[in-house]
Protein backbone atom coordinates (compact mmCIF):
# COMPACT_ATOMS: atom_id res chain seq x y z
CA UNK A 1 0.00 0.00 0.00
CA UNK A 2 1.20 3.42 -0.88
CA UNK A 3 2.04 5.73 2.00
CA UNK A 4 -0.71 8.19 2.46
CA UNK A 5 -0.13 11.83 1.89
CA UNK A 6 0.51 14.19 4.71
CA UNK A 7 -0.64 17.16 2.66
CA UNK A 8 -3.89 18.87 3.42
CA UNK A 9 -5.68 21.86 2.03
CA UNK A 10 -3.75 23.85 4.59
CA UNK A 11 -0.47 24.71 2.92
CA UNK A 12 0.61 26.99 5.76
CA UNK A 13 2.26 25.04 8.58
CA UNK A 14 2.21 26.70 11.97
CA UNK A 15 5.93 26.41 12.52
CA UNK A 16 6.99 29.09 10.05
CA UNK A 17 4.98 32.25 10.22
CA UNK A 18 6.87 34.06 7.52
CA UNK A 19 6.38 31.61 4.71
CA UNK A 20 4.39 32.67 1.66
CA UNK A 21 4.37 36.35 2.53
CA UNK A 22 3.75 37.31 -1.08
CA UNK A 23 0.90 34.83 -1.36
CA UNK A 24 -0.72 36.18 1.76
CA UNK A 25 -0.42 39.81 0.75
CA UNK A 26 -1.67 39.20 -2.77
CA UNK A 27 -4.52 37.06 -1.48
CA UNK A 28 -5.57 39.74 0.97
CA UNK A 29 -5.65 42.14 -1.94
CA UNK A 30 -7.56 39.80 -4.23
CA UNK A 31 -10.15 38.24 -1.94
CA UNK A 32 -12.32 41.35 -1.48
CA UNK A 33 -12.07 42.06 -5.20
CA UNK A 34 -13.24 38.54 -6.05
CA UNK A 35 -16.12 38.79 -3.58
CA UNK A 36 -17.23 42.16 -4.95
CA UNK A 37 -16.88 40.84 -8.48
CA UNK A 38 -19.13 37.94 -7.56
CA UNK A 39 -21.77 40.37 -6.32
CA UNK A 40 -21.35 42.45 -9.49
CA UNK A 41 -21.88 39.36 -11.62
CA UNK A 42 -24.97 38.55 -9.61
CA UNK A 43 -26.68 41.92 -9.72
CA UNK A 44 -25.58 42.61 -13.28
CA UNK A 45 -26.94 39.28 -14.47
CA UNK A 46 -29.98 40.89 -16.05
CA UNK A 47 -27.89 43.14 -18.25
CA UNK A 48 -24.95 41.01 -19.27
CA UNK A 49 -23.53 37.56 -18.82
CA UNK A 50 -23.94 36.43 -15.26
CA UNK A 51 -26.53 35.42 -12.74
CA UNK A 52 -26.97 33.48 -9.55
CA UNK A 53 -25.15 30.32 -10.59
CA UNK A 54 -21.95 32.02 -11.71
CA UNK A 55 -22.01 34.57 -8.90
CA UNK A 56 -22.43 31.82 -6.32
CA UNK A 57 -19.40 29.98 -7.62
CA UNK A 58 -17.26 33.12 -7.80
CA UNK A 59 -18.27 34.25 -4.32
CA UNK A 60 -17.56 30.81 -2.91
CA UNK A 61 -14.20 30.73 -4.67
CA UNK A 62 -13.16 33.89 -2.84
CA UNK A 63 -13.67 32.09 0.47
CA UNK A 64 -11.98 28.97 -0.92
CA UNK A 65 -8.97 31.11 -1.80
CA UNK A 66 -8.96 32.40 1.77
CA UNK A 67 -9.01 28.83 3.05
CA UNK A 68 -6.19 27.78 0.73
CA UNK A 69 -3.92 30.59 1.86
CA UNK A 70 -4.76 30.99 5.54
CA UNK A 71 -5.92 27.50 6.40
CA UNK A 72 -9.28 25.82 6.66
CA UNK A 73 -9.76 26.58 10.34
CA UNK A 74 -9.44 30.30 9.70
CA UNK A 75 -11.99 30.05 6.89
CA UNK A 76 -14.34 28.21 9.22
CA UNK A 77 -14.16 31.15 11.56
CA UNK A 78 -15.19 33.45 8.71
CA UNK A 79 -18.05 31.25 7.48
CA UNK A 80 -18.93 28.70 10.17
CA UNK A 81 -20.20 25.31 8.93
CA UNK A 82 -23.40 25.78 10.91
CA UNK A 83 -24.27 28.80 8.75
CA UNK A 84 -23.74 26.79 5.62
CA UNK A 85 -26.41 24.26 6.49
CA UNK A 86 -28.87 27.07 7.16
CA UNK A 87 -28.03 29.14 4.08
CA UNK A 88 -28.14 26.07 1.85
CA UNK A 89 -31.76 25.38 2.72
CA UNK A 90 -32.61 29.08 2.92
CA UNK A 91 -31.77 29.48 -0.77
CA UNK A 92 -34.16 26.72 -1.82
CA UNK A 93 -36.78 28.21 0.47
CA UNK A 94 -36.38 31.65 -1.10
CA UNK A 95 -36.82 30.16 -4.57
CA UNK A 96 -39.79 28.05 -3.57
CA UNK A 97 -41.22 30.84 -1.45
CA UNK A 98 -41.22 33.17 -4.45
CA UNK A 99 -43.44 30.68 -6.20
CA UNK A 100 -45.72 30.42 -3.20
CA UNK A 101 -45.90 34.21 -2.99
CA UNK A 102 -47.08 34.46 -6.59
CA UNK A 103 -49.56 31.74 -5.78
CA UNK A 104 -50.96 33.70 -2.86
CA UNK A 105 -51.16 36.82 -5.03
CA UNK A 106 -53.51 34.97 -7.35
CA UNK A 107 -51.26 33.82 -10.16
CA UNK A 108 -49.71 30.52 -11.16
CA UNK A 109 -46.65 29.13 -9.43
CA UNK A 110 -43.64 31.32 -10.37
CA UNK A 111 -45.77 33.73 -12.41
CA UNK A 112 -43.82 36.85 -11.49
CA UNK A 113 -46.17 39.24 -13.23
CA UNK A 114 -48.34 39.03 -10.11
CA UNK A 115 -45.82 41.15 -8.18
CA UNK A 116 -46.73 44.19 -10.26
CA UNK A 117 -49.67 43.36 -12.54
CA UNK A 118 -50.19 46.91 -13.81
CA UNK A 119 -46.59 47.68 -14.69
CA UNK A 120 -45.90 48.70 -18.28
CA UNK A 121 -42.26 47.67 -18.22
CA UNK A 122 -42.64 44.29 -16.55
CA UNK A 123 -41.51 45.36 -13.10
CA UNK A 124 -43.07 42.24 -11.63
CA UNK A 125 -40.84 40.06 -13.78
CA UNK A 126 -37.80 42.04 -12.64
CA UNK A 127 -38.69 41.56 -8.97
CA UNK A 128 -39.38 37.87 -9.46
CA UNK A 129 -36.13 37.25 -11.29
CA UNK A 130 -34.28 39.18 -8.60
CA UNK A 131 -35.79 37.08 -5.80
CA UNK A 132 -35.20 33.82 -7.59
CA UNK A 133 -31.60 34.67 -8.38
CA UNK A 134 -31.00 35.48 -4.71
CA UNK A 135 -32.21 31.99 -3.85
CA UNK A 136 -29.91 30.44 -6.46
CA UNK A 137 -26.97 32.52 -5.21
CA UNK A 138 -27.46 31.44 -1.59
CA UNK A 139 -27.80 27.75 -2.42
CA UNK A 140 -24.93 27.55 -4.89
CA UNK A 141 -22.52 29.53 -2.68
CA UNK A 142 -23.19 27.45 0.40
CA UNK A 143 -23.21 24.10 -1.42
CA UNK A 144 -19.86 24.82 -3.06
CA UNK A 145 -18.47 25.85 0.32
CA UNK A 146 -19.97 22.76 1.97
CA UNK A 147 -18.31 20.54 -0.62
CA UNK A 148 -14.99 22.28 -0.10
CA UNK A 149 -15.21 22.11 3.69
CA UNK A 150 -16.12 18.42 3.53
CA UNK A 151 -13.16 17.50 1.34
CA UNK A 152 -10.77 19.88 3.02
CA UNK A 153 -11.35 18.75 6.58
CA UNK A 154 -11.62 15.04 5.82
CA UNK A 155 -7.94 14.28 6.11
CA UNK A 156 -7.16 16.20 9.27
CA UNK A 157 -9.21 14.31 11.79
CA UNK A 158 -8.70 10.86 10.34
CA UNK A 159 -5.36 9.64 11.56
CA UNK A 160 -4.65 9.46 15.25
CA UNK A 161 -8.31 9.58 16.14
CA UNK A 162 -10.43 6.62 17.09
CA UNK A 163 -10.95 4.56 13.99
CA UNK A 164 -12.09 1.00 14.61
CA UNK A 165 -11.62 0.07 10.97
CA UNK A 166 -7.99 -0.07 9.94
CA UNK A 167 -7.68 2.27 7.02
CA UNK A 168 -4.69 0.98 5.17
CA UNK A 169 -6.12 -2.17 3.73
CA UNK A 170 -4.63 -4.68 6.18
CA UNK A 171 -8.01 -6.24 6.76
CA UNK A 172 -7.76 -9.09 4.29
CA UNK B 1 -18.90 28.13 -49.11
CA UNK B 2 -15.55 29.43 -48.02
CA UNK B 3 -14.14 27.64 -45.01
CA UNK B 4 -10.88 29.47 -44.48
CA UNK B 5 -12.38 32.27 -42.42
CA UNK B 6 -10.62 33.34 -39.21
CA UNK B 7 -13.55 32.05 -37.14
CA UNK B 8 -13.30 28.61 -38.71
CA UNK B 9 -9.56 28.45 -38.17
CA UNK B 10 -10.05 29.48 -34.54
CA UNK B 11 -12.71 26.83 -34.02
CA UNK B 12 -10.60 24.10 -35.56
CA UNK B 13 -7.57 25.18 -33.54
CA UNK B 14 -9.46 25.08 -30.26
CA UNK B 15 -11.02 21.72 -31.10
CA UNK B 16 -7.62 20.31 -32.01
CA UNK B 17 -6.32 21.39 -28.61
CA UNK B 18 -9.30 19.72 -26.98
CA UNK B 19 -8.60 16.45 -28.79
CA UNK B 20 -4.94 16.53 -27.76
CA UNK B 21 -5.83 17.19 -24.12
CA UNK B 22 -8.48 14.45 -24.08
CA UNK B 23 -6.06 11.88 -25.51
CA UNK B 24 -3.45 12.95 -22.97
CA UNK B 25 -5.98 12.38 -20.17
CA UNK B 26 -6.50 8.82 -21.39
CA UNK B 27 -2.81 8.07 -21.79
CA UNK B 28 -1.36 9.60 -18.62
CA UNK B 29 -0.92 7.78 -15.34
CA UNK B 30 -0.11 10.58 -12.91
CA UNK B 31 -3.37 11.60 -11.28
CA UNK B 32 -2.14 15.14 -10.67
CA UNK B 33 -1.48 15.63 -14.38
CA UNK B 34 -4.84 14.08 -15.26
CA UNK B 35 -6.72 16.38 -12.90
CA UNK B 36 -4.91 19.49 -14.11
CA UNK B 37 -5.51 18.53 -17.74
CA UNK B 38 -9.20 18.19 -16.94
CA UNK B 39 -9.10 21.83 -15.83
CA UNK B 40 -7.28 22.76 -19.04
CA UNK B 41 -9.95 20.91 -21.02
CA UNK B 42 -12.70 22.91 -19.31
CA UNK B 43 -10.86 26.17 -19.92
CA UNK B 44 -10.40 25.49 -23.64
CA UNK B 45 -14.07 24.52 -23.87
CA UNK B 46 -14.92 27.83 -22.23
CA UNK B 47 -12.86 29.60 -24.89
CA UNK B 48 -14.79 27.79 -27.59
CA UNK B 49 -18.09 28.67 -25.93
CA UNK B 50 -17.17 32.35 -26.32
CA UNK B 51 -16.55 31.73 -29.98
CA UNK B 52 -19.99 30.09 -30.17
CA UNK B 53 -21.68 33.21 -28.71
CA UNK B 54 -22.56 31.42 -25.45
CA UNK B 55 -21.01 33.96 -23.11
CA UNK B 56 -23.00 32.90 -20.06
CA UNK B 57 -22.05 29.28 -20.52
CA UNK B 58 -18.41 30.18 -21.06
CA UNK B 59 -18.46 32.18 -17.84
CA UNK B 60 -19.91 29.29 -15.88
CA UNK B 61 -17.65 26.71 -17.42
CA UNK B 62 -14.55 28.78 -16.67
CA UNK B 63 -15.61 29.34 -13.05
CA UNK B 64 -17.01 25.88 -12.32
CA UNK B 65 -15.24 23.48 -14.65
CA UNK B 66 -11.79 24.99 -14.58
CA UNK B 67 -11.92 26.37 -11.05
CA UNK B 68 -14.09 24.52 -8.58
CA UNK B 69 -14.02 21.01 -10.01
CA UNK B 70 -10.24 21.11 -10.33
CA UNK B 71 -9.94 22.11 -6.68
CA UNK B 72 -12.36 19.33 -5.71
CA UNK B 73 -10.53 16.70 -7.71
CA UNK B 74 -7.20 17.80 -6.26
CA UNK B 75 -8.71 17.50 -2.79
CA UNK B 76 -10.03 14.02 -3.50
CA UNK B 77 -6.68 13.06 -5.01
CA UNK B 78 -4.83 14.19 -1.91
CA UNK B 79 -7.13 12.04 0.21
CA UNK B 80 -6.63 8.97 -1.97
CA UNK B 81 -3.79 8.22 -4.37
CA UNK B 82 -1.33 9.91 -6.70
CA UNK B 83 -0.75 7.28 -9.36
CA UNK B 84 -3.01 5.26 -11.56
CA UNK B 85 -2.10 1.59 -11.63
CA UNK B 86 -1.54 0.44 -15.22
CA UNK B 87 -4.33 -1.48 -16.86
CA UNK B 88 -3.13 -4.48 -18.89
CA UNK B 89 -3.62 -4.17 -22.62
CA UNK B 90 -5.83 -7.25 -22.86
CA UNK B 91 -8.42 -5.53 -20.69
CA UNK B 92 -8.56 -2.45 -22.92
CA UNK B 93 -9.69 -4.14 -26.13
CA UNK B 94 -13.32 -4.59 -25.15
CA UNK B 95 -13.83 -0.94 -24.13
CA UNK B 96 -12.04 0.18 -27.29
CA UNK B 97 -14.32 -2.01 -29.38
CA UNK B 98 -17.47 -0.64 -27.72
CA UNK B 99 -16.28 2.95 -28.06
CA UNK B 100 -15.36 2.56 -31.73
CA UNK B 101 -18.71 0.93 -32.57
CA UNK B 102 -20.62 3.67 -30.74
CA UNK B 103 -18.55 6.36 -32.43
CA UNK B 104 -19.17 4.83 -35.86
CA UNK B 105 -22.92 4.77 -35.21
CA UNK B 106 -22.83 8.43 -34.22
CA UNK B 107 -20.74 9.33 -37.27
CA UNK B 108 -23.37 7.62 -39.40
CA UNK B 109 -25.99 9.95 -37.91
CA UNK B 110 -24.02 13.14 -38.60
CA UNK B 111 -25.58 13.60 -42.03
CA UNK B 112 -29.00 14.17 -40.48
CA UNK B 113 -27.79 16.95 -38.20
CA UNK B 114 -28.13 20.62 -39.15
CA UNK B 115 -25.14 22.34 -40.68
CA UNK B 116 -22.89 24.21 -38.24
CA UNK B 117 -24.15 27.77 -37.80
CA UNK B 118 -27.30 27.20 -39.83
CA UNK B 119 -29.77 30.01 -39.03
CA UNK B 120 -32.62 28.03 -40.62
CA UNK B 121 -32.30 24.84 -38.61
CA UNK B 122 -35.49 23.97 -36.79
CA UNK B 123 -34.14 24.73 -33.33
CA UNK B 124 -32.60 28.07 -34.28
CA UNK B 125 -35.33 29.38 -36.58
CA UNK B 126 -38.37 28.71 -34.44
CA UNK B 127 -38.14 28.36 -30.68
CA UNK B 128 -34.94 30.33 -30.13
CA UNK B 129 -36.22 33.32 -32.07
CA UNK B 130 -39.54 33.11 -30.26
CA UNK B 131 -37.87 33.38 -26.88
CA UNK B 132 -35.81 36.36 -28.02
CA UNK B 133 -38.87 38.15 -29.37
CA UNK B 134 -40.98 37.38 -26.30
CA UNK B 135 -38.26 38.63 -23.96
CA UNK B 136 -38.28 42.01 -25.71
CA UNK B 137 -41.87 42.69 -24.76
CA UNK B 138 -42.64 40.42 -21.81
CA UNK B 139 -39.59 40.34 -19.54
CA UNK B 140 -37.77 43.46 -20.78
CA UNK B 141 -34.29 42.62 -19.56
CA UNK B 142 -31.37 42.59 -21.98
CA UNK B 143 -29.95 39.17 -21.12
CA UNK B 144 -32.22 36.63 -22.80
CA UNK B 145 -30.45 33.75 -21.07
CA UNK B 146 -31.29 35.17 -17.64
CA UNK B 147 -34.88 35.78 -18.72
CA UNK B 148 -35.38 32.23 -19.94
CA UNK B 149 -33.50 30.78 -16.98
CA UNK B 150 -35.35 32.57 -14.24
CA UNK B 151 -38.75 33.27 -15.75
CA UNK B 152 -39.78 31.11 -18.70
CA UNK B 153 -38.00 28.03 -17.41
CA UNK B 154 -38.37 28.86 -13.74
CA UNK B 155 -39.52 25.35 -12.89
CA UNK B 156 -36.40 23.88 -14.47
CA UNK B 157 -34.18 26.23 -12.53
CA UNK B 158 -36.01 25.43 -9.33
CA UNK B 159 -35.40 21.76 -10.01
CA UNK B 160 -31.72 22.41 -10.66
CA UNK B 161 -31.41 24.39 -7.45
CA UNK B 162 -32.97 21.52 -5.53
CA UNK B 163 -30.55 19.10 -7.21
CA UNK B 164 -27.61 21.25 -6.13
CA UNK B 165 -29.07 21.41 -2.62
CA UNK B 166 -29.54 17.63 -2.49
CA UNK B 167 -25.99 17.13 -3.73
CA UNK B 168 -24.79 19.37 -0.90
CA UNK B 169 -26.83 17.34 1.56
CA UNK B 170 -25.33 14.15 0.18
CA UNK B 171 -21.82 15.52 0.67
CA UNK B 172 -22.63 16.54 4.23
CA UNK B 173 -23.97 13.05 4.94
CA UNK B 174 -21.09 11.23 3.26
CA UNK B 175 -18.16 13.26 4.52
CA UNK B 176 -19.50 15.74 7.05
CA UNK B 177 -18.82 19.45 7.12
CA UNK B 178 -16.06 18.91 9.65
CA UNK B 179 -14.84 15.69 8.09
CA UNK B 180 -16.31 13.50 10.79
CA UNK B 181 -19.13 11.62 9.05
CA UNK B 182 -18.85 7.87 9.34
CA UNK B 183 -16.45 8.10 12.28
CA UNK B 184 -19.06 7.87 14.97
CA UNK B 185 -19.60 4.48 16.55
CA UNK B 186 -22.39 3.54 18.93
CA UNK B 187 -21.06 2.58 22.35
CA UNK B 188 -23.82 1.09 24.50
CA UNK B 189 -22.69 0.80 28.14
CA UNK B 190 -19.31 2.17 27.16
CA UNK B 191 -18.54 -0.87 25.02
CA UNK B 192 -17.20 -0.42 21.52
CA UNK B 193 -19.61 -2.68 19.68
CA UNK B 194 -17.94 -2.44 16.30
CA UNK B 195 -14.65 -3.55 17.85
CA UNK B 196 -16.27 -6.68 19.29
CA UNK B 197 -17.79 -7.45 15.90
CA UNK B 198 -14.41 -7.14 14.26
CA UNK B 199 -12.88 -9.57 16.76
CA UNK B 200 -15.62 -12.10 16.18
CA UNK B 201 -15.09 -11.87 12.47
CA UNK B 202 -11.38 -12.60 12.67
CA UNK C 1 -15.82 16.35 -48.14
CA UNK C 2 -18.01 19.42 -47.84
CA UNK C 3 -20.31 17.45 -45.58
CA UNK C 4 -17.48 16.78 -43.16
CA UNK C 5 -16.49 20.44 -43.17
CA UNK C 6 -20.03 21.62 -42.62
CA UNK C 7 -20.43 19.23 -39.70
CA UNK C 8 -16.89 19.51 -38.34
CA UNK C 9 -18.22 20.34 -34.87
CA UNK C 10 -20.12 17.07 -34.64
CA UNK C 11 -17.20 15.04 -35.97
CA UNK C 12 -14.77 16.43 -33.41
CA UNK C 13 -17.27 16.33 -30.57
CA UNK C 14 -17.95 12.66 -31.25
CA UNK C 15 -14.23 11.94 -31.06
CA UNK C 16 -14.04 13.83 -27.75
CA UNK C 17 -17.09 12.07 -26.34
CA UNK C 18 -15.75 8.66 -27.24
CA UNK C 19 -12.39 9.53 -25.71
CA UNK C 20 -14.13 10.39 -22.46
CA UNK C 21 -16.22 7.25 -22.64
CA UNK C 22 -13.11 5.17 -23.19
CA UNK C 23 -11.52 6.72 -20.11
CA UNK C 24 -14.63 5.71 -18.14
CA UNK C 25 -14.67 2.15 -19.47
CA UNK C 26 -11.03 1.26 -19.65
CA UNK C 27 -9.51 2.77 -16.52
CA UNK C 28 -9.87 1.01 -13.20
CA UNK C 29 -8.90 3.98 -11.09
CA UNK C 30 -12.04 5.66 -9.81
CA UNK C 31 -10.74 9.22 -9.96
CA UNK C 32 -9.59 8.70 -13.54
CA UNK C 33 -13.03 7.31 -14.29
CA UNK C 34 -14.60 10.48 -12.91
CA UNK C 35 -12.23 12.65 -14.95
CA UNK C 36 -13.28 10.68 -18.01
CA UNK C 37 -16.91 11.21 -17.10
CA UNK C 38 -16.22 14.93 -16.75
CA UNK C 39 -14.56 15.04 -20.18
CA UNK C 40 -17.54 13.18 -21.62
CA UNK C 41 -19.93 15.61 -19.96
CA UNK C 42 -18.08 18.69 -21.21
CA UNK C 43 -18.13 17.23 -24.73
CA UNK C 44 -21.90 16.89 -24.54
CA UNK C 45 -22.04 20.55 -23.53
CA UNK C 46 -19.96 21.37 -26.60
CA UNK C 47 -22.41 19.43 -28.78
CA UNK C 48 -25.40 21.34 -27.47
CA UNK C 49 -23.80 24.76 -27.66
CA UNK C 50 -22.46 24.19 -31.15
CA UNK C 51 -26.03 23.40 -32.23
CA UNK C 52 -27.16 26.81 -31.03
CA UNK C 53 -24.59 28.80 -33.02
CA UNK C 54 -25.93 30.96 -35.82
CA UNK C 55 -23.42 32.21 -38.38
CA UNK C 56 -23.04 35.95 -38.05
CA UNK C 57 -25.10 35.92 -34.88
CA UNK C 58 -24.46 37.82 -31.70
CA UNK C 59 -24.51 36.62 -28.11
CA UNK C 60 -28.15 36.68 -26.90
CA UNK C 61 -27.85 39.94 -24.98
CA UNK C 62 -30.30 42.45 -26.41
CA UNK C 63 -29.49 46.07 -27.00
CA UNK C 64 -31.49 48.41 -24.81
CA UNK C 65 -33.17 50.02 -27.81
CA UNK C 66 -34.86 46.77 -28.66
CA UNK C 67 -36.62 46.48 -25.33
CA UNK C 68 -40.17 47.73 -25.32
CA UNK C 69 -40.78 50.64 -22.97
CA UNK C 70 -37.09 51.09 -22.29
CA UNK C 71 -36.01 52.46 -25.64
CA UNK C 72 -37.18 56.06 -25.14
CA UNK C 73 -35.51 56.72 -21.84
CA UNK C 74 -32.25 55.17 -22.95
CA UNK C 75 -32.32 57.00 -26.27
CA UNK C 76 -32.54 60.31 -24.44
CA UNK C 77 -29.63 59.36 -22.25
CA UNK C 78 -27.76 58.71 -25.48
CA UNK C 79 -25.00 56.59 -23.99
CA UNK C 80 -22.16 55.75 -26.30
CA UNK C 81 -22.72 52.02 -26.15
CA UNK C 82 -25.86 52.33 -28.21
CA UNK C 83 -24.11 54.16 -31.00
CA UNK C 84 -22.59 50.90 -32.13
CA UNK C 85 -25.99 49.27 -32.26
CA UNK C 86 -27.44 52.08 -34.33
CA UNK C 87 -25.09 51.45 -37.22
CA UNK C 88 -25.76 47.74 -37.10
CA UNK C 89 -29.49 48.27 -37.04
CA UNK C 90 -29.37 50.47 -40.08
CA UNK C 91 -27.66 47.89 -42.22
CA UNK C 92 -29.42 44.70 -41.19
CA UNK C 93 -31.56 43.19 -38.52
CA UNK C 94 -29.47 41.78 -35.69
CA UNK C 95 -29.54 38.01 -35.43
CA UNK C 96 -28.87 36.31 -32.13
CA UNK C 97 -27.64 32.84 -31.39
CA UNK C 98 -30.22 30.50 -29.92
CA UNK C 99 -30.44 31.20 -26.16
CA UNK C 100 -32.33 28.04 -25.22
CA UNK C 101 -29.43 25.51 -25.26
CA UNK C 102 -27.38 28.05 -23.33
CA UNK C 103 -29.90 27.95 -20.49
CA UNK C 104 -30.00 24.17 -20.43
CA UNK C 105 -26.23 23.83 -20.36
CA UNK C 106 -25.75 26.65 -17.86
CA UNK C 107 -27.71 24.77 -15.23
CA UNK C 108 -26.26 21.43 -16.33
CA UNK C 109 -22.73 22.65 -15.61
CA UNK C 110 -23.53 23.60 -12.02
CA UNK C 111 -25.47 20.40 -11.42
CA UNK C 112 -22.57 18.54 -13.02
CA UNK C 113 -20.06 19.82 -10.50
CA UNK C 114 -22.43 19.01 -7.63
CA UNK C 115 -22.86 15.42 -8.79
CA UNK C 116 -19.13 15.16 -9.47
CA UNK C 117 -18.55 16.13 -5.86
CA UNK C 118 -20.90 13.34 -4.74
CA UNK C 119 -18.91 10.89 -6.83
CA UNK C 120 -15.63 12.09 -5.36
CA UNK C 121 -17.07 11.83 -1.85
CA UNK C 122 -18.00 8.21 -2.55
CA UNK C 123 -14.46 7.60 -3.82
CA UNK C 124 -12.99 9.09 -0.64
CA UNK C 125 -15.21 6.90 1.54
CA UNK C 126 -14.34 3.84 -0.54
CA UNK C 127 -10.69 4.57 -0.04
CA UNK C 128 -11.16 4.85 3.71
CA UNK C 129 -13.03 1.57 3.83
CA UNK C 130 -10.94 -0.51 1.42
CA UNK C 131 -7.61 1.27 1.34
CA UNK C 132 -7.68 1.45 -2.43
CA UNK C 133 -9.47 3.16 -5.28
CA UNK C 134 -8.57 0.59 -7.91
CA UNK C 135 -11.55 -1.51 -8.87
CA UNK C 136 -9.52 -4.70 -9.23
CA UNK C 137 -8.21 -4.51 -5.69
CA UNK C 138 -11.66 -3.74 -4.28
CA UNK C 139 -13.11 -6.68 -6.20
CA UNK C 140 -10.36 -8.95 -4.94
CA UNK C 141 -10.96 -7.76 -1.39
CA UNK C 142 -14.70 -8.41 -1.65
CA UNK C 143 -14.01 -11.83 -3.16
CA UNK C 144 -11.70 -12.67 -0.29
CA UNK C 145 -14.34 -11.54 2.15
CA UNK C 146 -16.93 -13.76 0.54
CA UNK C 147 -14.61 -16.76 0.61
CA UNK C 148 -14.06 -16.29 4.32
CA UNK C 149 -17.76 -15.90 4.89
CA UNK C 150 -17.44 -12.51 6.49
CA UNK C 151 -20.55 -10.46 6.08
CA UNK C 152 -20.01 -6.78 6.41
Amino acid sequence: MKPQSKTRFKPMPERSENQHVILRVVAKLLIPLIAVYGLYVHFHGDYGPGGGFQAGVIFASSIILYALIFGLDEAKRVVPPSWIRIIMSLGVLVFGGTGVATWLLGGEYLNYTMFAPDSTHAAGQHWGIFAVEIGVLLTVTSVILAIFYAFGSRGGSRRGSHSPNPVDGDKS
Amino acid sequence: MNFLTPAFILDVGLLAMLVVVAFAVVRLRSLFAIVMLQGVYSLISAAWFVSLDAVDVAFTEAAVGAGISTVLMLGAMLLTEREVKPVPMRRQWAPLFIVVITGMAMFYAIGDMPVFGDPNSIANATLGVEYVEATKSQIIIPNVVSAVLASYRGYDTFGETVVVFVAGLGIVLLLGLNGNAGKWRAKPNGQDVSQIGAEDAS
Amino acid sequence: MTMVFEHFNFAVVIVLMMTGLFAVFASHNMIKKLVGLSVFQTSVFLLYISLSKVTGGRPPVLSKKELHGYGDSYAKAGDGADAAYKTVEKTAEIIYSNPLPHVLILTAIVVGVATLAIGLALVVRTREEYGSIEEDEIDAYNYQDNLEGVSR
